[in-house]
């Protein structure tokens, strides 16, 4: 074998262990994005309102992904414990995903209704009040800041451009929706709405 | 829920995932077989061929791929051909054992289901003030308790802030085996108006009102200003007795249960803050979480913590 010839043209090297690890991905990722399973919302599936949508970034400020993760995978321990396994329907309005792939605190993907508000806010204040054994951080400072709205059109123009379907009303209103609020508000929201819309979840 | 999952692929994309598959693996195979060198003896000299790169006198060998590396190749190769066949990979194909991971996970549920649900069941038929006496049954309920509520109302069951004490025999919604059943299953949703309209004046004297009714520390001169408001603002909610109406969850006034009490803080205090702000006590319904059985095991339990 003429092994020389790819081992002398670097430029050729490099095209050809492009096409090999490509092959993978051209097989298991590129066919997912013309499924109608991963690119359909399932129904009922809303953008989220300003104040979710504040609340979301507040969630991937403070880093929660890194310890809950938001993903039910298909196994009777999982939805015995979380609800029903999470589709991919459910998340294609998120952009980042949060799936997150690690659970020091539990998943979140179908905490939404699950405890009431004032839980959460009790909680996120310092979880010891609720969960004595609890090791999750405390976050008092979400009940001193306010927000202030003046980002939150621009992020639903960006998510719009990504083909989140929020319309010009939404977006028209949406400084005047969150501005003032409490980010403990914003962030109790989003993880009020998480996983609600499958309603069949057990 | 299987529109949920089982969506299958268009035909072109079922094809263009089972032509990478096999090419890759028809590739493999072609490398594999393509650069297999039979096996050569060293010549007279004791010296084997060489592939001719030469670094600082050291030359590269050219011997052949050891048998047991090369047959552990092939291995992967026929383990790759034998899972593609039994298993779903190649675009629309199903697999000979017609595995998917819903129906994987339909299995579990239902063989869980078979195992476990009977465990539940067998109490469904006991009435609860029957049930709350047998130990057995109340084990199990408590891990459900523990499991689903304490993460509420607390591991021993004596709530905190904002959520009720199970251990004493003050209700919001009644204390009948039925109504702490419809609790639990249905959840609740408390209103308490925000009365800040009424000035802040008001307020304090309703409040000292409110805590004459308990025989708690107020003064009785802006008390008695305050029951004209109490009359006419407070009684529909909260009975002419100030005694609550468990229809609606109101509470009851004239004991010395403060449910929205903060730790070291004073009655008057977390009395104010209420009449100011109003509260919204929300029970999310277990029903549809652990199902009617747990709702009845764990009815029994609250019953038995009181009764």
């Amino acid at each position: 074998m003429r092994h020389d010839i790819v081992e002398k043209n670097v430029g050729l090297l490099a095209v050809l262990i492009l096409v090999v690890i490509s092959l993978g991905g051209l097989a298991e990722i590129v066919p997912l994005f013309f499924q109608k399973e991963t690119t359909q919302p399932v129904d009922g599936l809303k953008p989220l309102s300003a104040l979710e949508l504040e609340g979301r970034d507040i969630y991937i400020r403070e880093g929660c992904v890194g310890c809950h993760s938001q993903m039910i995978r298909p196994f009777r321990a999982e939805t015995e414990r979380y609800g029903h396994y999470s589709v991919a329907g459910e998340f294609v309005y998120d952009h980042p995903f949060l799936w997150g792939s690690k659970r020091t605190g539990p998943d979140l993907a179908r905490v939404g209704g699950r405890y009431s508000d004032e839980w959460h806010r009790a909680h996120l204040y310092n979880p010891r009040d609720v969960v004595p054994e609890s090791k999750m951080p405390n976050y008092p400072w979400l009940f001193e800041r306010t927000l202030t709205g003046e980002n939150t059109a621009d992020k639903m123009r960006a998510l719009r451009s990504l083909g989140v379907p929020y319309t010009d009303e939404q977006i028209a209103n949406a400084t005047k929706a969150v501005r003032g609020e409490q980010e403990i508000t914003a962030l109790v929201a989003y993880l009020q709405q998480l996983g609600t819309v499958l309603k069949d979840t057990r | 829920m299987s529109n949920l999952w089982g969506d299958s692929l268009s035909g072109f994309w079922s094809v263009w995932i089972i032509v990478i598959t096999l090419g890759t693996i028809a590739f493999c195979w072609w490398v594999l077989f393509a650069n297999r060198k039979t096996d050569k003896q060293p010549n007279e000299y004791g010296e084997v061929e060489t592939t001719g790169h030469s670094a600082d006198g050291i030359d590269e060998y050219d011997n052949p791929l050891p048998r047991w590396w090369f047959m552990l190749f092939i291995g992967t190769i026929v383990f790759s051909v034998g899972y593609l066949l039994l298993y779903p990979g190649l675009g629309n194909y199903k697999g000979l054992f017609g595995w998917t991971q819903e129906n994987q996970w339909e299995k579990e549920v239902a063989h869980a289901q078979e195992q476990y649900a009977p465990i539940f069941a067998k109490y469904q038929e006991t009435p609860i003030p029957e049930l709350a006496q047998d130990a057995e049954a109340m084990r199990v309920a408590e891990r459900i308790y523990l499991n689903n509520c304490a993460v509420c109302h607390g591991s021993n069951a004596q709530g905190g802030y904002g959520f009720p004490d199970h251990t004493d025999n003050d209700w919001l919604y009644g204390g009948t085996p039925e109504a702490i059943t419809a609790s639990i299953a249905e959840g609740r949703n408390g209103l308490m108006p925000a009365w800040q309209q009424l000035g802040e004046e008001n307020l304090r004297n309703v409040a000292h009102y409110v805590l004459s009714l308990s025989d708690a520390e107020h003064d009785a001169d802006l008390a008695s200003q305050g029951e004209a408001i109490f009359t006419s603002a407070c009684v529909a909610c909260h009975g002419q007795d100030a005694k609550g109406i468990p229809a609606i969850g109101s509470a009851n006034l004239t004991d010395d249960i403060w449910l929205y009490r903060q730790p070291g803080q004073p009655v008057l205090e977390s009395v104010l803050e209420t009449l100011r702000n109003g509260r919204n006590g929300h029970m999310p319904a277990q029903a549809a979480y652990i199902g009617e059985d747990k709702v009845h095991l764990v009815s029994a339990y609250i019953y038995s913590l009181s009764n």
